[in-house]
């Protein structure tokens, strides 16, 4: 079946076959590979991507049922130059380590600020709690939030 | 991979009677695990996501396609606490309380509540229209249900009346992105406590028992407390599996409802 989909603002339209994940269509068939494939269980929080509104794991999406939706992935938030402030706090802070987690992380983060531009330390810690860091670089990563002003980023 | 995205009820009511052996898909959050380890490749699938029928939700009536992140902003305290407890964020923003019910897993964090509140499921087919099942006729065994293959969760029909003292609370080796290996949901109401516990039996229980014990004290002493959570530890039926084990269930079982009954009661 024929499913169109509107990903970091580009129309996409996608044949698919069976019940594979979002996930498996952005990074095997529409060459976004910026998300990241780790678990498959919806445990680990790298896939995440914005979904109609909503930080989901991209992994627990069938793709067939995204017809009509709006994506952003990681490839989405920022550009080569300009990075979005979270994504430049992260690296002046050594939130990124091994990377794997970053992509996950940047969209979740970039959720957290869309929504509550000042959150708490406690309101990052839930907003980040399914998204594993095996490096367990928490602390800047959490730092990296700190150094942002505040002012709706 | 046949696929039905239903616009409303009648259109997904429709697919289903059409093809008995379609599955469901709302939040995706169980069904795309089985398919990404491969355990289940459904030759037919219809989707709920848009229909927006199941996304209503009244204090006496739920829709079955509200997610946990609605519920844990919702009127009822202890199904809110227990969907703050759920997976993270992002599962939240995908799963919910209908998904919950239709896969009927023992560790189920709604269910608890659905048993502690006498809740009932409402159903619906295509043939038969809606009927209501109360939850302990509906849960029959692990990850079974009363539910006929035409049928689909339409949404949880509450009490009228529902006491406001609801506590929830779970045992889980983190608290994060957790499967519980207890849950137990307290209800304090005029008439006494209602103690409803998951992750030790089949389907979500209550612990009969242990809640004539302690609604017969006329004040609920420290002996009393002792006493109840031993009848709660004996009443309820959990396994060992790789999550935990029987003994350690027990216990911990005893020790939530008798802490839940005191948060309950202060």
């Amino acid at each position: 079946m024929t499913v169109t989909m509107t990903i970091n603002g580009e129309d996409h339209v996608v044949d698919i076959a069976g019940p594979e994940s979002l996930l498996t269509v952005l990074r095997n068939d529409l060459g976004l590979p910026g998300t990241k494939d780790a678990c498959e269980q919806g445990e680990c929080g790298s896939c995440t991507v914005e979904f109609d509104g909503q930080a989901v794991c991209s992994c627990l999406i069938m793709a067939a049922d995204a017809d009509g939706a709006r994506i952003t992935t990681v490839e989405g938030i920022g550009t080569e130059g300009a990075l979005h402030p979270f994504q430049e706090a992260m690296l002046a802070e050594g939130g990124v380590q091994c990377g794997f987690c970053t992509p996950g992380i940047i969209v979740a983060g970039v959720h957290l600020l869309e929504e509550n531009p000042k959150p708490s330390e406690i309101e990052i810690r839930e907003a980040l709690s399914g998204n594993i860091c095996r490096c367990t670089g928490y602390g800047a990563i959490l730092r990296a939030f700190e150094t942002l002003p505040g002012d709706g980023v | 991979m046949e696929f039905v995205a239903a616009h409303d009820l009648d259109e997904a009511l429709a697919a289903k009677a059409q093809r008995p052996e379609a599955v469901f898909l709302a939040g995706g959050t169980d069904l795309m695990v089985e398919v990404n380890l491969a355990h289940h490749r459904p030759a037919s699938v219809v989707s709920l996501r848009r229909v927006a029928d199941l996304r209503d939700a009244s204090p006496n009536r739920i829709g079955a396609g509200v997610t946990w992140a609605r519920l844990e902003r919702g009127p009822h305290r202890g199904l809110a606490q227990a969907a703050r407890t759920v997976g993270s964020p992002q599962i939240r923003a995908a799963g919910t309380i209908g998904g919950n019910i239709g896969t009927a897993s023992p560790a189920g964090d709604g269910l608890p509540w659905i048993a502690a509140a006498d809740a009932s499921i409402e159903a619906r087919s295509a043939a038969r229209g809606t009927r209501v099942i109360p939850w302990n006729e509906f849960f029959i065994g692990v990850k079974r249900t009363s539910l006929l293959s035409d049928e689909i969760v339409t949404a949880v029909i509450v009490p009228d009346g529902l006491p406001e003292h609801q506590e929830f609370a779970k045992v889980g080796v983190r608290n994060a992105m957790v499967i519980s290996t207890v849950s137990c949901l307290v209800i304090r109401g005029d008439d006494g406590f209602r103690v409803a516990l998951g992750s030790v039996a089949p389907t979500p229980i209550r612990a009969s028992r242990a809640e004539e014990m302690i609604n017969a004290e006329s004040s609920i002493t420290a002996a009393a407390l002792d006493e109840f959570a031993r009848i709660v530890s004996q009443e309820v039926k959990p396994i060992s599996d790789h999550r935990s084990t029987e003994a350690y269930r027990r216990h911990a079982a005893g020790v939530l409802a008798r802490r839940l009954v005191e948060r309950s009661s202060r």
